[in-house]
């Protein structure tokens, strides 16, 4: 069941479905596009999110019934069947179990549902893999879609595009960190995120990103137009490097010559839900040429 | 320019704030009360956007370089000009070498200091806000410091007299105890019927907790509907899938203690949210202190829109008065 609900006097938000699914985020997604192309006066926001969507308007401009009679007919008019996507492919690099996030993680250790182990093991072991090197391999083996971008700027929702019996689900922590370091990559639910600055949070802690992904400088090629580099709708593939290559990344990037592996795609909805896996090994074919 | 002698608690630069980033994650910051900080703006003649100083709990020391025209609104944190008291709500000039401090808080929270011209800070995306969590904007995307100059800038509609007072009854009064009013929704489904009632009729205690981010309140546990978790939303009774988060919303993390997110909130996250603070009352959230206590009060679209339409008539009356008096 879909519902519309206010937010106050200056926010619509409609959550299309309770539970996480490639097909609703696209739902969202081309909702929130026509949505978009119709540049309906009085609106200042519109932010699509995993399952939901929620729109910001000027009430003095826009009726917020108003608004919500529009949503639910484009409720009704847009398919994912006819919805194409252009979306860029980035290849990400992560450096699993480093010692800043391992650090953070030990000294959290009471907030966490596992003291004993780490957050990697821990999560090793929820899902059914033998070791933490299985996980770490279902993690980077299939490309994500950035299903939604907030938080905190430029923070990237990532879902994995394999069917639901494959995908990686783990609790957030008990409570809350107070630190988490700047670049962490954390796992909660079933979403994959990079914390673009230090701060709190509540996601388990498996690696570092070697690269930003928020400038607020604008210093690196990547950030030229914003300060924040992930979209809606972007594929990130997380790539396990070495030590090596994540010092050689870190020294790009000091130097401000750093860019993202990055190449255009354009799919459909379709070419994801019915096949993953054809799709990822083409995600992966495209960007590793 | 504008000397900082002492920095006072928190007084960050802020305007309007940073509408239409949302979407990347970026909250609007901007002035927590807007009533008052237009106000302030409107008795020294400037633009209604003009960058202003928001004052925290405790003023700052603030050296005038140049004459100037000034404005003390918001909660009462009395200001004195060379340590002579001097009137908020009205038109001050004030002379080069003039200092401007601050007596300890009174009533409310937070007081606007306008300067004719405005603040001059870079506009970065749009707003001259602080926003201090990402360094963004503002004094170079901080709150105010010993030894920092500020620059005035050209934000000027209109010279305003001396003197020029606002009426008494456009002064809002503050107290130890508000009703702030809220509409119930969004995730509210998620919430128990008892428990939806006694957030409604609870007198809950802001926690020292309380900030731009948002206030964090005492009262007693909520329960949530139990049910089998959505995949993707998380373990925890209170979690959903990640979803956006309105500026006002609150949410119940664990069903512990109710978090408000207000000016420069997290703008989504996995937390089901259960009402939303109406946009006139987010003015008064602002000048509400630790330890004092809040009651929801559930109102529906129109009375939120209607409370909407008296503040924006309140400040064109203002503006009337202002014009009138101020020549």
């Amino acid at each position: 069941m879909v519902r519309y609900e206010y937010g106050g006097d200056e926010f619509v938000f409609v959550e299309l479905a309770e539970e996480m699914s490639l097909e609703v985020n696209f739902q969202a997604m081309a909702i929130t596009r026509k949505l978009r192309e119709k540049q309906l006066p009085g609106i200042l926001d519109i932010c699509p999110s995993n399952a939901s969507y929620m729109i910001r308007v000027d009430p003095d401009q826009l009726h917020p019934d108003v608004l919500i009679k529009e949503l639910k007919d484009l409720e009704h008019s847009v398919s994912i069947d006819d919805f194409e996507i252009s979306a860029r492919i980035v290849d990400v690099p992560i450096l699993f179990e480093d010692p800043w996030t391992h650090e953070a993680l030990m000294r959290f250790r009471d907030r966490h549902q596992d003291p004993n182990s780490t957050d990697l093991e821990y999560a090793a072991r929820i899902n059914g893999f033998a070791s933490k090197e299985e996980l770490i391999q279902a993690i980077t083996d299939y490309p994500y879609l950035v299903s939604m971008v907030g938080f905190v700027p430029g923070l990237p929702w990532c879902y994995q595009m394999v069917p639901r019996e494959q995908q990686i689900e783990v609790p957030k922590y008990v409570r809350p960190r107070t630190y988490t370091p700047e670049r962490a990559f954390g796992f909660g639910g079933a979403f994959a995120v990079i914390y673009p600055v230090q701060g709190a949070g509540g996601y388990q802690l498996f690696g570092i990103a070697a690269a930003p992904i928020y400038d607020k400088e604008q210093r690196l090629p990547d950030f030229a137009d914003s300060m924040t580099f992930p979209r809606q709708g972007d594929i990130f593939r997380y790539r396990s490097v070495t030590k090596e290559e994540f010092e050689s990344i870190r020294e790009q990037v000091e130097a401000g010559t750093f860019r993202y592996l990055t190449t255009e795609i354009t799919f459909t909805p379709h070419d994801v839900i019915e096949n993953p896996k054809q799709f990822s090994e083409n995600v992966l074919g495209r960007l590793y040429v | 320019m504008i000397k900082v002698i002492t920095p006072g608690l928190q007084t960050t630069v802020q305007d309007q704030g940073r509408i239409g980033y949302y979407e990347i994650g970026m909250p609007p910051s901007g002035a927590m009360d807007k009533y008052s900080y237009v106000i302030a703006n409107l008795l020294v003649g400037n633009d209604e956007n003009a960058a202003a100083l928001e004052i925290t709990y405790m003023g700052p020391t603030l050296e005038f370089q140049r004459d100037s025209v000034i404005a003390v609104t918001g909660g009462e944190i009395p200001p004195k000009i060379n340590g002579q008291p001097a009137p908020m709500w009205e038109t001050i000039a004030v002379k080069a070498g003039d200092q401007l401090s601050f007596d300890f808080i009174r009533q409310g929270a937070r007081a606007y200091l306008a300067v004719a011209g405005g603040i001059n800070v870079p506009v970065i995306m749009d707003s001259r806000s602080t926003y201090t969590l990402c360094g963004i904007g503002g004094f170079e995307g901080r709150a105010l410091q010993a030894g920092d100059g500020l620059c005035i800038g050209s934000d000027i509609r209109r010279k305003i007299s001396a003197g020029t007072r606002i009426p008494e009854t456009f002064i809002p009064r503050f107290s130890k105890s508000y009703e702030i009013r809220v509409l119930m929704g969004l995730c509210s489904y998620r919430l128990t019927e008892e428990s939806k009632e006694r957030f409604l009729s609870l007198d809950w205690t802001v926690t020292p907790e309380a900030n731009r981010v948002g206030y964090r309140f005492k009262g007693e546990r909520l329960n949530f509907v139990p049910r089998e978790q959505p995949f993707g939303a998380g373990s925890n009774p209170s979690n959903v899938v990640d979803l956006g988060y309105p500026i006002g919303s609150i949410q119940v993390p664990d069903g512990v203690e109710p978090i408000a997110l207000l000016n420069d909130a997290v703008t989504g996250g996995g937390y089901a949210t259960i009402a939303t603070i109406i946009s006139a009352d987010l003015n008064r959230m602002a000048q509400i202190k630790t330890n004092e206590k809040v009651r929801f009060v559930s109102v529906s679209l129109e009375e939120a829109l209607r409370a909407r339409r008296e503040m924006k008539d309140k400040i064109a009356q203002i503006k009337q008065v202002i014009s009138e008096n101020g020549r």
